[in-house]
């Protein structure tokens, strides 16, 4: 949190993405397993954010993390913190990152319920990331990283 | 004979029994024609759902792949 704090900044939202307790036809689920492209990840998130300031140039702090591996109910997979002058765009440019994040970056998860295991069914058929450009340099304040589970 | 490296992830490395094989193929039909004939049928219908990426980058069945490629499947994301 304190990263993400500028001087020139009077606003930092943060997503976190938490694991649920169930989905789509399946109660009680007890863990999540991610699995990734693991040298893909980073390309990919650094090409959102950079989606992002180009049609944010305002943002200063721009952080996109995924976890992979194995996590409980209530564990954090993922988290988007974005900083910038006024509320509105810092609360846009969130937004925009977890869901284009979600479209565009090659993770998979699979769930542990209390009936079984199996891939997740709430999969979304790749996109590429809108006007991202992975090969660019991020001058500024950027991160986007892969952190490993536990 | 060209070996590009195969990669699969999520669904579609479950229903091949491996994340990663050698497959021969000089361009990615080729390759995962290839492939569907040593997974199977489970594994040729998630074929269909998925994308493909050569060494990172959007493919098509008609890009061409030598021993030094890496050709990705990618199913359907569920990260989030």
């Amino acid at each position: 949190m304190a990263w993400a704090i500028e001087p020139g900044c009077g606003a930092v939202v943060t997503f976190c993405g938490t694991v649920r307790d169930h989905s789509d036809g399946r109660e009680g689920v007890t863990e999540l397993e991610y699995q990734a492209y693991m040298e893909q990840v980073e390309p990919r998130l650094s090409a959102v954010a950079k989606a992002a300031r180009d049609h944010w140039p305002e943002l200063a702090r721009l952080a996109l993390l995924h976890r992979v591996g194995r996590l409980k109910v209530g564990e954090i997979s993922v988290v988007v913190a974005a900083s910038t002058p006024h509320r509105g765009e810092a609360f846009d440019a969130a937004r925009f990152c977890i869901d284009t994040l979600k479209h565009s970056v090659p993770i998979w998860k699979r769930e542990t319920w209390a009936d079984g295991s199996d891939w997740a069914l709430c999969a979304h058929d790749m996109i590429d990331v809108p006007g991202g450009d992975e090969d660019v340099d991020h001058p500024n304040g950027y991160d986007a990283s892969i952190a490993m589970g536990r | 004979v060209s070996l590009p490296r195969l990669r699969l992830f999520g669904p579609a490395a479950e229903a091949a029994g491996t994340p990663h094989e050698e497959i021969p193929g000089t361009n990615v039909e080729e390759v995962i024609e290839a492939a569907r004939g040593r997974f199977g049928r489970e594994f040729s219908a998630i074929v269909k759902t998925c994308r493909i990426w050569v060494n990172g980058d959007c493919a098509d069945l008609h890009t061409p792949v030598n021993e030094s490629d890496e050709v990705a499947l990618l199913p359907p994301v569920s990260g989030g």
